[in-house]
């Protein structure tokens, strides 16, 4: 049992603070700070930078651009950069599609996708969840039929997170319908967005912002040598891809982050003839908004530690579910604080509300989907009732 | 950071283990907690040569000379089958104190006799209309020739009928000091009792009790307490850690084994959240708490880190104790079954040196003097 980092850990946070705090551009870390919507342009940019560093995908095996670190310094690495407001890789190039070409595809695509998948050359999207997929994913419709050297899709995705940037996307097609168990007749299939038949949809969502879409395919041409893996077994990629990352599972830094802002705020609203952080309730709820992440940010070390043999510790799955809690929490808490001023979301540059007080009440209402994504936190209820309790 | 426990301490987990499942595996519990002193002197003497009592101690005292990392292994196994010997109000607390202000021949006696097992100590020092201060306020001690002595009511105290030698905090012209009583000494009333989780309390009434000072000087040892005190509520958030990891194991094997409307419980996903639910807070307050021994271990901001593993502990262990409860339904109301002990003890731990209210309160009036709580720093 040991409190603090090793000298050699120690060494290793330091250079990726001094990395990350001078090699990313300061306005767009400001744009991040400030909750600002990123642009594409600002997302290439940040990633080319890592990349160009070997910061992108150092979780990758080494000869694609992997560092072979141990889970404490990939831990460091995110939460640095995250407490550095660096926008981190495209999730769904660097923990999602490319770990699965990594692991499962051919050499070709492997040579084919790897490098421009890490330096965001290409921007994937993910086509995984369906109007009538949601949770329960297995029960997705979205076919593609083989022709001669082709696979055919049809059908329809939803939730495309920034699909309306994607150059690419990965997509789970049912290629055997007639299969004994739904999971086995499932494939892994990658084509251009710009490929003739597929249709991207805008969904407007209750923040007033354009984060996803819905795409559909009609008629889509997909060359057989687009497929990854084996024929069927997409459901084991998909598996994969959603239960190997252990690491930044729960945003800790991110929300400590803005706990701080929030704390800054508090401190310079004047309410009743002293700061707003000095009344009795407030510094209660903030000081146990503290413990908690404290609580969260110690059991992520603890999974990481724990995680070295490659098997995530059983802990994990709590990261998720109060990791998303604890982030709602915070943004709740940002309302609450700009009171009043939280109505005037969508007022302009001449407001006399400052800009956080306007993004307060939007942030707040977009970051309900965090409880939803990436596994519910009902599911993740199951998971541990089921795995861990036995239930 | 690093958790886990070198071979040395897992040697001593199952050591401590055994010995005490051995006592209360079964249901011995209720027959010893039935009678006084309200836990097993021939358990106590195993610990002793098992060389528990003395873990924290300096090997000149009489001790061990170990850390606060194995008295944390002890106490969470004291915790797991709730085992009533007073671990950490005897050695952490008021063996403690005396280990941290006591002269060398004071160490020597009181501390080489507790690590034998023949000596039991308690810390009379919560006082009628306290809360939880590190200060003494309505027992005085007036100097009296080359001595002292003292006048007052402690209560509740913890073992205080029992005990053999009580460390007494007492008011001495605005200044907090401390003191050893002997259990026989003229002018000492005790009245003992039956605390709700099946241990012991007493009103302890000082009329002119002669009482020797611990430690030299006239320093204030208000700080002294609170950092002996910030280090019991530690070794107490292991011993609630314990007791939680066994009402959640007690409670998911309810589920999975009792039937109602013919199915077992665990089909019910509105049971099976809840305990998951269980889990998710079991899991955040042992990594606090994890995190505040190694604070304890470094001897960093004790203090702040027992506060903040206080916090987290009492927000777990109230809703692990109270949803143990309900999920068990009725059997979890009767004395007869162990699950309800559980929630009893909790309960206790919860109010002995600060429940989670108090603890936020401390951490609020501090929350604006630093911008990120930065656990790796």
């Amino acid at each position: 049992m040991r409190l603090h980092l090793s000298p050699e850990d120690h060494a290793f946070r330091d250079e990726m603070r001094t990395f990350f705090t001078t090699a990313v551009p300061q306005s767009i870390r400001d744009a991040v700070a400030a909750r600002r919507e990123l642009t594409k342009e600002q997302f290439v940019e940040t990633q080319r930078i890592l990349n160009a560093a070997g910061l992108a995908v150092p979780h990758w095996p080494v000869e694609w651009g992997g560092r072979g670190w141990t889970p404490l310094q990939r831990h460091i690495w995110h939460e640095e950069m995250m407490a550095a407001c660096v926008p981190p890789p495209l999730a769904f190039n660097a923990t999602m599609v490319g770990p699965v070409i990594a692991t499962f595809g051919s050499q070709e695509q492997k040579e084919r996708f790897l490098p421009p998948t890490a330096n965001l050359d290409i921007w994937w999207c993910q086509g995984f969840s369906e109007p009538d997929a949601g949770s329960d994913l297995a029960s997705l419709r979205t076919t593609a039929v083989r022709d001669g050297d082709d696979w055919v899709v049809n059908g329809q995705k939803t939730w495309t997170t920034l699909g309306q940037h994607a150059d690419w996307i990965f997509c789970l097609v049912r290629t055997d319908p007639a299969a004994p168990k739904r999971q086995r007749g499932i494939s892994f299939l990658l084509f251009p967005m710009d490929s003739p038949g597929v249709t991207l949809r805008p969904i407007e969502l209750i923040d007033g912002g354009h984060e996803v879409n819905e795409v559909f395919f009609e008629d889509v041409r997909v060359p057989a040598e687009n497929l990854v893996g084996e024929e069927n077994r997409g459901w084991d990629y998909a598996k994969f891809l959603l239960g190997n990352e252990r690491v930044g599972v729960a945003p800790v830094a991110s929300t400590k982050r803005l706990l701080a802002q929030a704390k800054e705020h508090a401190r310079e609203l004047q309410v009743g003839g002293r700061p707003l952080a000095q009344d009795p309730l407030m510094a209660a709820r903030i000081a146990e908004l503290e413990n908690e992440v404290l609580a969260l940010e110690l059991t992520a070390i603890r999974v990481v530690a724990n995680s070295a043999d490659g098997r995530p510790h059983p802990a994990s799955s709590v990261l998720k579910l109060r990791g998303t809690e604890l982030q709602q929490a915070v943004t709740e808490l940002v309302v609450d604080i700009a009171g009043p001023a939280a109505v005037a979301s969508f007022a302009d540059g001449d407001s006399t509300v400052p800009e956080w007080a306007r993004l307060a009440t939007p942030a707040y209402l977009n970051f309900r989907k965090a409880s939803i994504y990436g596994g519910s936190n009902e599911v993740q209820r199951q998971i541990i009732a089921g795995s861990i309790l036995g239930l | 950071m690093e958790f886990s426990y070198d071979s040395e301490q897992v040697a001593l987990r199952e050591a401590v283990h055994g010995l005490l499942t051995r006592a209360y595996g079964g249901d011995q519990r209720r027959a010893v907690t039935a009678k006084d002193p309200g836990f097993d002197e021939g358990t106590w003497g195993r610990l002793a040569e098992m060389g528990v009592l003395g873990l924290p101690f300096a090997e000149a005292d009489g001790g061990m000379g170990a850390g606060p990392v194995e008295v944390s292994i002890v106490a969470e196994e004291v915790g797991r089958v709730l085992a009533p010997e007073p671990f950490v109000a005897a050695v952490v607390l008021a063996g403690g104190l005396v280990s941290d202000v006591g002269t060398a021949a004071q160490r020597s006696e009181v501390l080489s006799a507790l690590a034998e097992g023949t000596l039991v100590p308690a810390f009379a020092h919560p006082e009628p209309g306290s809360r939880w201060e590190p200060t003494a306020r309505s027992v005085t001690a007036t100097a009296d020739g080359g001595g002292w002595t003292l006048t007052g009511v402690k209560e509740p105290v913890p073992h205080g009928a029992r005990a053999d030698l009580l460390v007494v905090s007492a008011a001495v012209e605005g200044a907090t000091r401390l003191f050893l009583v002997q259990g026989d000494a003229a002018g000492l009333t005790r009245t003992g009792y039956r605390t709700h989780d099946g241990t012991r309390a007493a009103k302890v009434e000082f009329d002119g009790t002669p009482a020797e000072l611990l430690g030299e000087g006239d320093a204030d040892r208000a700080a002294a307490i609170e950092k002996a005190q910030a280090r019991a509520r530690v070794a107490y958030a292991h011993e609630a850690l314990g007791a939680m990891e066994t009402a959640l194991t007690t409670t998911a094997e309810y589920l999975r084994t009792r039937k109602q409307f013919g199915v077992t419980l665990n089909k019910f996903q509105a049971l099976t959240f809840r305990a998951a639910d269980m889990y998710v807070s079991l899991e955040l307050a042992r990594s606090t708490v994890l995190w505040a021994t190694l604070a304890v271990d470094a001897d960093g901001d004790v203090v702040t880190a027992a506060d903040r593993a206080r916090l987290q502990v009492s927000r777990a262990s109230r809703h692990l104790g109270k949803e143990a409860i309900q999920l068990h339904g009725g059997i979890g109301m009767t004395a007869e079954y162990k699950i309800g002990h559980y929630t009893s003890r909790l309960t206790a731990i919860d109010h002995l040196l600060g429940d989670g209210d108090w603890a936020l309160a401390r951490l609020a009036a501090t929350v604006g003097d630093h911008e990120t709580v930065d656990p790796l720093s």
